[in-house]
């Protein structure tokens, strides 16, 4: 028999909400925090506006010997692991090292970390670096961070797949349980909102460069001209259901379903992935579309790119066939955040039965979406499915399923 | 000029910080970096400041050596001694 992964811990880190009372309520009012740069004077650039994550202070919540070694993704996703594992009820130090493992997303790695030891390098000299370099600014380095901090010695790990990353990961966290790991702490947080990851992002020629926050990142919409990059994210505990159950612990929701494919080289002229990946996850979940009570979308707010995923969506579901939403319109695009925060956000829906809006944006009739706007719609929820894609191909989906 | 158990703290703290179980105002002299906390990076970026502050050169191996911080305030002061002499 297959074992079951279900979601017991959450940990959130978002732009519109430190702590997952805090995004939850700014969610449902669709309180939105897109706004000017903060951490660093963005006049000079043609994009200035990023969902940040506002009154985090490192040293209220981690310890000095932390500090020298970790960059900003590292200290929100140590705290946010925390969080979730205190959520969930586990104690780590009363629990067998090798039933835990940490498998975690990133797209960027440590960025501001990085910066700051290169203007050494150039500014100072190769003695001025610090020998934390050689680690805080790897991808894997979150993985390894959660996994020290909390003596979680089994398999680990880390996903690089752009913002497709932030499903691909969670589902080799259901592996690995299948494989035998009762526990693993997974999900992803991501933040480069420094001047050299904010250069790297314009490099992609994707990002808008609105002035109006409230017009600035406007998927599915006519408007829509590119995407506002945001910080933070989500990291979830994963159990095996049976262990879960055997602790008294109460889960959100399972891991249902999962399905990736990578896009056709462009110009092909064959389909591209999401329709497949979406199908996949279905099948995988053992659900029909009628089932499907939601779907997060991944809204990349790129015209084609919108286009590409409601047709996926409605070749799957018809037109207007489900409700879809992107409160990531309140955050912006967290990259390998995004995904373990919709997952997250799908499970408080899930139990709060309300669907969180997807803000400023007026849908073009013509893409055939229910797209949820303007205010919470209650639903009785029990089959959510969660859309990420990649940039240059990936297409990630999930199902996650009340247990109940 | 001598190299000092607080000069070596005050490093220590800026490099690493400190375990929250450690009390580095206590009786560290003679225990070891792994009581105190501290691996082998931490170390390494211990012994970088100490070189950019005196502007010395310590020998990597010999820092790496030393398993308390009685034994790396020997290598650097010798290693004063030695630029101060030159």
């Amino acid at each position: 028999m297959t074992a079951t992964a279900v979601i017991t811990g959450l940990g959130v880190a978002a732009p519109n909400g430190l702590g997952v009372k805090e995004y939850w309520t700014a969610t449902l009012r669709g309180e939105s925090a897109i706004a000017r740069i903060e951490r660093f004077d963005p006049s000079r650039y043609p994009a200035r506006l990023a969902g940040q994550v506002r009154g985090f202070v490192a040293e209220d919540h981690l310890p000095s010997r932390l500090l020298p070694q970790t960059d900003r993704m590292t200290r929100l996703a140590l705290v946010a692991a925390d969080w979730a594992l205190d959520d969930a009820g586990v104690r780590p130090d009363e629990l067998p090292p090798y039933d835990m493992g940490v498998v975690t997303a990133s797209s960027s790695g440590g960025f501001e970390f990085g910066q700051n030891e290169l203007r050494n390098l150039w500014s100072k000299g190769s003695q001025y670096v610090s020998a934390y370099q050689s680690f805080a600014w790897f991808y894997a380095v979150n993985s390894g961070q959660i996994s020290i901090r909390n003596g979680m010695k089994g398999p680990s790990g880390v996903v690089v797949s752009d913002q497709a990353g932030g499903l691909d990961a969670v589902a080799q966290a259901r592996r690995q349980i299948r494989r035998g790991t009762p526990l693993i702490v997974s999900g992803s947080i991501d933040a480069s909102i420094c001047p050299w990851g904010w250069v790297a992002q314009l490099a992609g020629g994707r990002l808008s460069t609105s002035e109006d926050p409230d017009r600035a990142y406007l998927p599915f919409d006519a408007n829509a001209c590119g995407h506002v990059p945001g910080e933070g994210g989500a990291i979830l505990v994963v159990e095996d259901a049976e262990a879960a159950r055997h602790r008294g612990a109460r889960p959100y929701g399972e891991i249902a379903g999962y399905g990736a494919t990578f896009d056709p080289r462009p110009g092909s002229g064959r389909e591209r992935g999401l329709r497949r990946a979406i199908e996949l996850a279905l099948a995988d979940a053992g659900v029909e579309e009628r089932d499907v009570d939601v779907v997060f979308a991944d809204g990349a707010a790129l015209p084609e790119e919108d286009r590409a995923e409601a047709e996926a969506i409605t070749a799957v579901f018809g037109r207007a066939g489900v409700p879809v939403t992107a409160p990531k319109t309140m955050t912006g695009r967290l990259y390998s955040g995004a995904a373990p925060l919709d997952l997250a956000t799908a499970l408080l829906s899930i139990a709060d039965r309300q669907i969180p809006p997807t803000v400023n944006v007026r849908p073009v009739t013509d893409y055939g979406l229910d797209l949820v706007t303007g205010a919470p719609r209650p639903a009785e929820l029990r089959t959510v499915l969660v859309l990420a894609r990649g940039h240059a191909g990936f297409n990630s989906a999930m199902v996650v399923r009340s247990v109940a | 000029m001598q190299f000092t158990l607080d000069d070596l703290k005050r490093i220590l703290l800026e490099s690493a910080g400190a375990d929250e179980s450690v009390d580095l105002d206590g009786d560290i002299l003679d225990r070891r970096w792994d009581e105190l906390g501290y691996e082998s990076l931490a170390l390494l970026e211990t012994g970088s400041r100490i070189e950019r502050e005196h502007g010395i050169s310590l020998d990597e191996s010999e820092v790496a050596d030393a398993h308390t911080p009685r034994e790396l305030l020997a290598i650097v002061n010798t290693q004063l001694a030695t630029t101060a002499a030159a």
